[in-house]
């Protein structure tokens, strides 16, 4: 048992205490406490101080006294992080907001300590002596954001400690990923993706492995969380509590002004198009849940991730600033000569290139129409100039 | 009451590391614990302008442009995106290089926001600029037998950029501590090209006025003066040319004495940081030299 605890306890007593579950109030015949499971009444402070390790009251303790922050969106993702109800049951409007209570909790948050056979310092200790612990799978109380993978688990005092990793590394040893401490190393880890290049959009599924945050505390996750999918947090509690602002395309274009003015230009199906390219899951894990305009929905998926895409983001303006101007040319007819299969193997590099897979292909898979050789067969064949100066057969530029 | 600070900046889609003194002066800011918050936003990258204020959770709340000038992006952009209500230029009462602070509400959040002018032209940018002096030739006391060039883009864009320019070169000159200063530019006369033509002295020191390193400080400038023919080559620190040795800085921007700029002008809005400020003019001073091998950038809309 804490003193921490025992003092804060005592303390708000007086004042009564009503928090997920736990209520202790002060009486004329002594404390009175009482969770679900229990009521005892007529205590004395040294009654009360001795139930300071109660798990009712720890959490409380951690809760109140270490996140605070009511009604902040961090709070609520901590809530969210080890599946308690957002809103505890002194906050004003607890409606439909399931979640665990603290004993169920508590069990789960306890299932990756008690792995480790020592506690919630095990993370660190694990990291370094690579026992196993760390793993995940049997661990702590796991959610993911995005690919984000959080496990919560009890650390000193019941305080919460988090494990913070890439949703793909969830089976592997801390050990053998890269450790770090400072939240704000996620900076770095997500500037970059698994082929070193730039990420411009930090919701893309690009995210690099073989990181973690082997121990964040509730401020150090929030932290880490923001530099990897920034605002993601403040827009998800804000639609949880029916308030996301939401910019349509219409309202988004009409804004814009200097190189960006001529977007309100483009047509509406070209809109259309801009989502189904840029916005949907493949792309992009936010989830669209902005429209053409208030009530004028557009056709494409807009995803299935936690949190939300409030309006069109500056990729989204920047690249409908060059559809805008594509999309002003007047299109003629071309009469073009190809075989059944060269017909075939255009699609397929367009179909290469807009999923990603150009620089996968196999140098010697000829059965790919975007094989690099079968693509510089029918440029030697179909277009007049034959090889280019990028002689190298560099594929990479094609998904920029 | 709480209060944050919010450095706002440009950002890029194609260069990794257009942010990077954005952050690293914030951090600086941040270490220094004057703020409850300290966070960035970005018009390219995230939290965009529209959704950084969100992720502050301070009532208080300054807001610092990295940019150089005064225009489009200060008096429209920024304004417009971080939804400051009743927002109007002429509350800065500006000449072009003397706003300050206005204060708003923003409509989405209902913070208070002291929306302050941008870095480049705080008187403090010329201790900067002369810092950055410091740290390219690794001599915390150069001045004698050196000349000292500041380098902008010019009017072509916006007047108020060679404003900015010229104010500094202005007071660096009236510090008496280099033997001659002069104000460059990119697209007019006098022109970075003819760098050597300006100075007498052997030792030039060559700062660009410009918030991050990228196609204009890694590319254009090192060649148009000749310290190399491709900039991909990189350059030597200082280079010979024309008889003259060139020490060229790369963008002010990236000089960690920044971080005091964002400071300062916090504390004219009315942020209390007094103490932060000695802390992080001293914990900047670098005064240690080093050869520049930039990797090419790309240039952004």
């Amino acid at each position: 048992m804490l003193d921490r605890h025992a003092d804060a306890l005592v303390r708000a007593a007086g004042e009564g205490v009503d928090f997920d579950g736990l209520r202790v109030s002060s009486t004329p015949d002594g404390y009175r406490f009482e969770t679900p499971e229990t009521t005892a009444e007529g205590l004395s402070e040294a009654d009360l101080r001795g139930r300071a390790d109660d798990p009712y009251v720890t959490n409380w303790y951690f809760w109140e006294r270490e996140v605070g922050g009511h009604g902040r969106p961090r709070r609520a993702f901590l809530r969210r992080a080890e599946d308690a109800p957002i809103h505890s049951t002194d906050d004003p409007d607890p409606e439909e907001d399931a979640g665990r209570a603290v004993p169920d909790r508590y069990a789960a948050l306890r299932g990756s300590a008690e792995a480790g056979g020592d506690g919630g310092e095990a993370d660190e200790a694990d990291a370094v002596d690579g026992d196993g612990h760390g793993a995940g799978g049997d661990g702590g109380l796991v959610t993911e954001w995005g690919q984000l993978r959080i496990e919560a688990t009890l650390g000193e005092g019941d305080a919460r400690r988090y494990d913070l990793r890439h949703v793909d590394d969830a089976d592997a040893r801390a050990a053998d990923l890269d450790s770090h401490d400072d939240p704000l190393d996620a900076r770095e880890v997500g500037k970059l993706d698994g082929r070193e290049r730039y990420r411009p959009l930090k919701t893309a599924p690009s995210l690099r492995r073989g990181w973690v945050f082997p121990s964040l505390d509730p401020r150090a996750l929030t932290e880490a969380v923001e530099a990897f999918y920034p605002a993601t947090v403040a827009n998800w509690y804000r639609e949880y509590e029916g308030e996301l602002d939401v910019d349509h395309w219409v309202d988004t274009a009409e804004r814009q002004t200097g190189i960006y003015d001529v977007i309100d230009e483009l047509p509406r199906e070209g809109v259309e198009y801009v989502a189904e390219a840029c916005c949907v899951d493949s792309q992009c894990l936010r989830r669209r849940e902005w429209e053409y305009d208030e009530g004028d929905d557009l056709a494409a998926d807009g995803g299935d991730g936690p949190f939300p895409c409030r309006e069109p983001c500056s990729l989204v303006v920047a690249a409908a600033r060059k559809w805008t101007k594509l999309e002003a040319e007047e299109e003629r007819e071309y009469t073009f000569t190809l075989t059944p299969s060269e017909r075939e193997q255009v699609e397929d590099i367009v179909g290469a290139v807009a999923d990603g897979r150009a620089a996968e292909i196999r140098e010697a898979d000829l059965s790919e129409g975007a094989n690099r050789y079968r693509a510089r067969y029918l440029r030697a064949k179909r277009f007049a100039d034959g090889e280019s100066d990028a002689g190298d057969g560099d594929t990479d530029d094609a998904t920029e | 009451m709480s209060q944050a600070l919010v450095v706002v900046a440009h950002g890029s889609h194609l260069n990794p590391d257009s942010s990077a003194p954005t952050y690293d002066h914030a951090d600086t800011v941040r270490a220094t614990g004057a703020f409850d918050e300290v966070r960035t936003g970005f018009w390219k990258e995230e939290p965009s302008l529209r959704e950084v204020l969100r992720t502050v959770e301070a009532d208080e709340v300054y807001v610092v442009p990295m940019f150089i000038s005064e225009g489009y992006f200060t008096e429209q952009v920024i304004p417009r995106e971080l939804r400051l209500d009743g927002w109007d230029v002429a509350d800065w009462e500006s000449d072009g290089l003397s706003a300050d602070v206005a204060t708003y509400t923003a409509a989405d959040t209902g913070q208070t926001v002291h929306y302050c002018g941008p870095v480049g032209t705080h008187e403090a940018m010329t201790d900067v600029l002369v810092r950055r002096a410091e740290s390219v030739t690794g001599d915390p006391d150069v001045g004698e037998g050196f000349g000292f060039a500041v380098v902008g883009h010019g009017t072509e864009r916006n007047e108020n950029s060679a404003k900015a320019i010229e104010y500094h070169a202005e007071r660096v000159r009236e510090m008496d501590r280099f033997d001659e200063v002069q104000a460059l530019y990119m697209d007019e006369e006098p022109e970075v090209d003819d760098v050597t033509d300006y100075f007498d002295s052997d030792d030039v020191v060559v700062v660009p006025l410009f918030v991050a390193d990228g196609f204009h400080t890694q590319e254009d400038i090192p060649e148009d003066m000749g310290l190399t023919d491709d900039y991909r080559t990189g350059y030597d620190v200082p280079a010979d040319v024309d008889g003259h040795r060139i020490w060229y800085a790369g963008a002010v921007g990236t000089e960690p004495l920044l971080a005091d700029v964002l400071l300062e002008r916090a504390a004219d809005a009315g942020a209390d940081v007094s103490r932060a400020v000695e802390e992080v003019r001293e914990s900047t001073r670098v005064a240690a030299g080093g050869s520049a091998s930039p990797s090419p950038p790309e240039a952004d809309d």
